[in-house]
């Protein structure tokens, strides 16, 4: 992976994965219904489950504190609902 | 008085909002997303619909569209703006109205006739109906569960800008008749200055008896008075 870094540092190329889930005291319902269904399929060690939405995200940029810049701005502006999502970004390569 | 309708792919309630609205003797005009100006307008109309086949979020894609900056510019020099469910949905992305709107409690795609009253008669939307008046409207939707944080909750119980709440056939506002699970029973909020009303039932559903009820009727003659 450091040789791929590397290699899309090279080319003005960065990867980051973002990822959106619901604020820990927002209702989740479709994490709720998975969880009481694998629960009921007898995974019974289970303590909870959150549902949430997963980008992959290729930006021109070599800097990487540019790019992560970049990539937070396009959360704050458009992917996440701020009022109830959370985000994390991972940078993938 | 003049109203424009703003069109996005997968807008499904323009036609209905506009037969409404010159039915009522509005001047109306029907606006793409991607024009950059917006005709003369006393009031602007956000339709019901799947713009954008809600990607991302309900409203996301929309509340970012080129025409969104002219409506924004109009709200905010008093033009009164009126967003019915997807509509309503816009207007929190936009930020024109804060909260936002989730999935429905149940998980459901739900369409029924409820009782919503009434809360607040003295809005530029709302004068026409008497105060706690009981209206029958129909709801269509997947996302309608208003939430939004303590203290603008606070707000809008302090300063009256709850418009309507959905309650049972006697006004009794309840859990049990709470369809989507929206916080204190919520169906419609205004802006701090109340030219702004986003609401999740459809008043232009309601302006014919052949096809439903009259109960839609008032809303847009409130406009008008």
């Amino acid at each position: 992976m450091a040789k791929q870094f590397q290699l899309n540092s090279k080319k003005n190329k960065l990867k980051f994965s973002v990822t959106v889930t619901l604020k820990e005291d927002v209702l989740d319902p479709q994490g709720k219904v998975v969880q009481n269904t694998l629960v009921n399929m007898g995974i019974n060690n289970l303590k909870s489950i959150r549902q949430g939405k997963h980008f992959e995200i290729d930006i021109n940029e070599k800097e990487l504190t540019v790019a992560k810049k970049k990539i937070d701005e396009m959360c704050r502006k458009l992917l996440v609902n701020l009022i109830i999502e959370d985000y994390k970004i991972n940078i993938i390569k | 008085m003049r109203s424009s309708v703003i069109v996005f792919p997968g807008s499904n309630c323009d036609r209905d909002i506009a037969v409404a609205l010159e039915k009522m003797q509005f001047k109306n005009q029907m606006v793409w997303h991607k024009e950059t100006k917006l005709p003369k307008s006393d009031l602007i109309v956000i339709p019901g619909g799947f713009s954008y086949g809600d990607y991302l979020r309900s409203g996301a894609i929309a509340g970012k569209s080129l025409i969104i900056n002219e409506v924004k510019n109009a709200a905010n020099s008093g033009c009164l703006i009126l967003g019915i469910c997807n509509g309503f949905q816009i207007l929190t992305e936009t930020g024109l109205l804060r909260g936002t709107l989730l999935r429905n409690k149940n998980l459901k795609f739900i369409n029924k006739d409820v009782y919503v009253k009434v809360t607040n008669n003295n809005s530029k939307f709302t004068n026409k109906y008497k105060k706690d008046q009981i209206l029958n409207l129909n709801i269509a939707h997947n996302e309608g569960n208003y939430f939004t944080d303590q203290k603008h909750l606070d707000e809008l119980k302090n300063n009256n800008l709850i418009a309507f709440r959905y309650c049972d056939e006697k006004g009794s506002i309840n859990d049990f008749y709470n369809p989507n699970g929206s916080l204190e029973n919520i169906a419609g909020i205004f802006n701090s200055k109340k030219n702004i009303l986003g609401m999740m039932p459809h008043p232009e559903r309601m302006v014919d008896e052949i096809i439903s009820n009259k109960d839609g009727v008032n809303l847009f003659s409130s406009l008008l008075n």
